[in-house]
């Protein structure tokens, strides 16, 4: 068992009621901070801890903080951003539902940090049910003085409130979610200025993961080079990975970054292996916009080592043999599954979320899926194939946003491990739509 | 003030100044196209991708090229920026890209299409498209929507520039169009059957780049290179009263803004100037109006003998019968 | 058309909780409280969102109407249309369709003998596929109002789930238990 920073105590009954989660040492890192340290001592912590941000984009946390723009006489914001969507992804809406002080405790040391006197939690409308624990949490925190005026006496002022989205993946974008949280349609914004000079109500704001937040506690009780010594490299600390799709123990794990992915497959401490007694064939490993990978090149790089879960380890390769560690969500694909539908699924996904602003990813993902669609039910064509291909090429990195990229890397990705499987529907378009009818070729050639 | 290269060629700007606007004054072959920009509307841009551009050198201090193309519309010059624009063939190959993500759901009914010829689409295609169709899917339709007496709404040849809602926002009191649902299906709309109905409501018509919103006064009337623009104006007590009236023969069949090469009206008018004042002598006429935007009506060059005609306030029929024609 | 305008009319219940988001944000905001208005709303009205519904949103935020038409057509959890009694949000995405979404999908259509899109004839449910709910862990899944309904992977779940759901009277919303 490795080292357990968030879930720690998340098995302990009532552990969702305030007095259940201070006796076991909860909003600690509240009365340290607010009372021994001063915002910036708290932002060097977070910076020394190498912490990334937990949402997908991994990028280090402190540094994002210190961006922040601190003009005279402006309010300064932190948004939690909430709106987990990425298709795999169920960590923060676990951890919320299990331990809605701990992201509270994050949120009120973070926001200290900052500068802010009004911070929001921003949570995908569905997650109804987790907004009323959070508000309920909120109102406890706010009768224990832990919320509201001169918090323990500190002199620092916070209040903290909890917005519902609307059913939207594009709010998971922070320009997006800041559209939203002002009451407007989930367009992203041109950037620059970035949020961090002019983020929610034209000021200065953070938007940071749950995860993220939510390692803040622990980071400022502990030190962040006590942080920074678990895990590998510039992947430090801990991840909370959603494991889905055909395993035998779907959930989340918090894993000590570094894990073998041979090991978190295949182990009862983690996954347990693939269910029915089948055989693994493909995994994504850090959300629906990630490079799927072949069962040969997720367990092993293309140099033949073992492949780690870590930010570097799991990129390894670039997209031409890696992938990304993305937002942990560890989607696990047997022998039985369609390729060329799960590709599909994926981009009427990404279609289906695009907020039409801007011209290659409006029309583009809507073009992949049609053509996807059409592969699928058998009236694909030899040349859609390099067509996918191009019209991915087009998309990728000319949008306003990163959805463009996430609708086009599973398209490409999908086509590069598995171009054979895509030729195999369209050359055999009656086997291909039977029920259930899977491709065999790469996995009889992998076992042969 | 910033010194930036485009396409080899430097000149010095404000600071804030857009690419785009630094491009603008240049001017000629280096300056990118735009379908969502619109100078007169705040917070236009950014949308259309077709003035995506490659920042070589992000600054004389930062000498590093910026990794993604940029839209040049909306990103900021900087002191020592080197931009390339035509010379790029990352640049070439992305606008090639977006004209065709443009085409693939719009109608291409450009022979039953009222803004042929003074098409910002049409231009683009023309000039950066490519001749064959990839497309082989179901193109996505709507029907035809009348926005009060005088605009129709033809969703299916909108590329979502989000003018006419920047316009309607900025220019009228209270907006009542605007983007609705998402995606790929989403529609300029009022979502409730209503009536665009306030004194400038016509400008959305002027500031669409495609035919999909238009003047219904003019619908189906002429084909615009067949008429002849005459700068002209009038004592307004809502507007500037300066437009564009456009004729064949004696009559006015279309009044629109003044608006410069790249499309961008000089000054809104009001809807009294637009749809009732279709008589000549209405008028005071002050000569033909140039135009070099749009690639069919300068074809003609109708007016370039006529330049030096002195201005007749209330043109009489006779004498605008006399106009030399090419 | 349910309503005429002068009969959408919130509960007390409802306006003190529209009152409460309003409250939480900075003066000249309060248009940022759109979208949990527009929820209440929903709940208030039969699960669905009526233009004169929208339109009395408009009023009370003082905003043009056609700004709540674009944000409630923007996101998916508004429905436009009058809904059955229970809406049956099915996740359809990727992690959901390994543990067979596709059938609980088909099973749902077969059982209620309605489409995608469609109400049963008893007006009792409407099936309404939406996309990855956070529940990838647990699928397939489905939404009914604010709960989530997990692991539905055999015929016998999905009558089981049908059965409880037709004796379900929807819980009331936090805000509007009487305390």
């Amino acid at each position: 068992m490795g080292l357990k920073i968030l879930t720690e105590h998340i098995n302990v009954p009532g552990i969702e009621t305030l007095e259940v989660y201070r006796k076991h040492g909860g909003y600690k890192s509240v009365e340290k901070a607010l009372k021994t340290m001063s915002p910036e001592e708290v932002v060097e912590e977070v910076k020394t801890s190498g912490l990334r941000g937990r949402g997908g984009a991994g990028f280090p946390a402190g540094m994002k903080w210190s961006f922040l723009a601190k003009p005279e006489g402006v309010p300064r914001y932190l948004v939690c951003n909430a709106d987990e969507s990425e298709p795999g992804t169920f960590k923060d809406r676990w951890y919320m539902e299990k331990n809605p002080h701990g992201l509270i405790e994050g949120m009120i040391t973070s926001s200290y940090a900052l500068g802010a006197n009004t911070s929001y939690i921003y949570i995908r409308g569905e997650l109804m049910f987790i907004l009323r624990i959070l508000e309920k949490a909120i109102a406890e925190a706010y009768a224990a003085g832990l919320l509201g005026k001169n918090i323990m006496g500190s002199g620092y002022d916070l209040d903290l409130h909890v917005a519902p989205g609307g059913g939207a993946y594009i709010c998971g974008e922070e320009t997006a979610l800041l559209e939203s949280l002002e009451g407007k349609r989930g367009n992203p914004r041109n950037k620059p200025p970035f949020p961090a000079v002019k983020g929610l109500f034209q000021s200065p704001t953070v938007v940071n993961n749950v995860e993220t937040i939510s390692s803040v506690p622990w980071i400022v009780n502990n030190g962040g080079a006590e942080y920074a010594k678990v895990g590998i490299g510039r992947s430090t600390g801990t991840k909370l990975i959603s494991a889905s799709g055909n395993i035998n123990n779907p959930g989340v794990y918090e894993i000590e970054l570094g894990v073998p992915v041979e090991e978190f497959i295949y182990s009862d401490e983690y996954c347990g292996g693939i269910w029915k007694g089948r055989q693994l064939k493909a995994v994504v490993p850090g959300g629906s916009s990630v490079p799927i990978l072949p069962a040969n090149l997720i367990l092993k790089t293309a140099a033949g080592e073992d492949r780690l879960m870590t930010y570097e380890s799991l990129s390894d390769g670039g997209f031409v043999t890696g992938s990304m560690m993305g937002s942990g969500a560890f989607i696990v694909f047997d022998e039985a599954q369609c390729i060329v539908r799960n590709t599909w699924n994926y981009s009427r996904f990404y279609h289906h979320e695009s907020c039409g602003q801007c011209s290659p990813c409006r029309e583009g993902t809507g073009w992949m899926e049609k053509v996807l669609h059409r592969i699928e039910h058998g009236h694909g064509h030899q040349q859609d194939i390099d067509l996918l291909v191009s019209v991915a090429k087009q998309i990728e990195g000319n949008t306003i946003c990163p959805l463009g990229d996430a609708a086009a890397w599973p398209v490409a990705a999908a086509i590069r491990h598995f171009r054979d499987e895509f030729e195999w529907h369209i050359k055999h378009p009656k086997e291909a739509t039977a029920p259930g009818a899977v491709y065999r070729g790469q996995l009889d050639a992998v076992t042969a | 003030m910033a010194k930036v290269t485009i396409d080899g060629i430097e000149i010095e700007v404000e600071d804030g100044t857009t690419i785009l606007q630094a491009a603008r004054k240049i001017g000629g072959k280096i300056v990118p196209p735009a379908m969502c920009y619109y100078g007169p509307l705040k917070g236009s841009g950014g949308k259309c991708r077709v003035c995506l551009v490659k920042v070589t050198q992000g600054s004389a201090k930062d000498t590093r090229p910026m990794p993604k193309l940029v839209a040049s519309c909306i990103t900021h010059v900087q002191d020592g920026m080197v931009v390339e624009n035509t010379t790029n063939e990352e640049v070439l190959n992305a606008r090639k890209s977006i004209v065709e993500m443009l085409l693939i759901n719009h109608p291409l009914d450009c022979p039953i299409c009222d803004q042929a010829g003074e098409c910002s689409l049409q231009d683009l295609s023309y000039e950066h498209g490519v001749s064959a169709q990839r497309f082989e899917e179901e193109r996505r339709t709507f029907n035809k929507v009348d926005l009060g007496p005088y605009i129709q709404l033809h969703m299916t040849r909108c590329i979502l520039c989000y003018r006419c809602v920047y316009t309607a926002d900025q220019i009228t009191e209270k907006r009542v169009h605007g983007v609705l649902g998402r995606g790929d299906a989403a529609e300029i709309g009022t979502y409730i059957e209503n009536v665009v109905d306030n004194d400038f409501s016509g400008n959305v018509i002027d500031v669409c780049p495609v035919g999909a919103l238009t003047d219904k006064t003019w619908r189906f009337k002429n084909r615009v290179w067949f008429t002849k623009p005459l700068d002209a104006h009038r004592d307004c007590p809502t507007c500037s009263g300066k437009v564009t009236l456009w004729t064949r023969g004696e009559e006015v069949l279309r009044v629109t803004a003044r608006k410069d090469q790249y499309n961008e009206v000089e000054e809104f008018i009001c809807n009294t100037c637009r749809f009732d004042k279709k008589e000549t002598s209405d008028w005071t006429i002050e000569g033909p109006r140039h135009i070099d935007s749009s690639s069919v009506i300068s074809a003609n060059h109708y007016e370039l003998p006529v330049l030096n005609v002195p201005i007749v306030p209330n043109l009489p029929v006779s004498t605008k019968k006399n106009l030399p024609q090419e | 058309m349910a309503e005429t305008i002068n009969e959408v009319k919130f509960s007390d219940a409802a306006m003190a909780e529209i009152q409460r988001y309003i409250s939480h944000y900075p003066e000249g905001r309060h248009k940022s409280a759109l979208l949990p208005i527009l929820h209440i709303a929903q709940a208030e009205f039969g699960g669905w969102v009526s233009p004169e519904v929208m339109d009395k949103v408009a009023e009370i935020l003082d905003i043009q109407p056609i700004e709540v038409y674009e944000v409630a057509t923007f996101y998916t959890m508004f429905n436009l249309k009058p809904v059955g009694k229970h809406v049956l949000e099915v996740c359809r995405t990727g992690p959901c369709c390994l543990r067979g979404a596709d059938e609980l999908i088909n099973t749902l259509k077969r059982k209620l003998n309605i489409e995608e899109g469609e109400t049963s004839a008893d007006g009792m449910f409407t099936l309404k596929p939406v996309e990855c709910l956070a529940s990838c862990g647990t699928g397939p899944m489905l939404q009914v109002r604010e709960l989530f309904y997990e692991n539905i992977d055999s015929e016998e779940r999905v009558d089981e789930f049908l059965a409880m759901m037709r004796q379900k009277e929807h819980e009331t919303p936090v805000w509007a238990q009487q305390s």
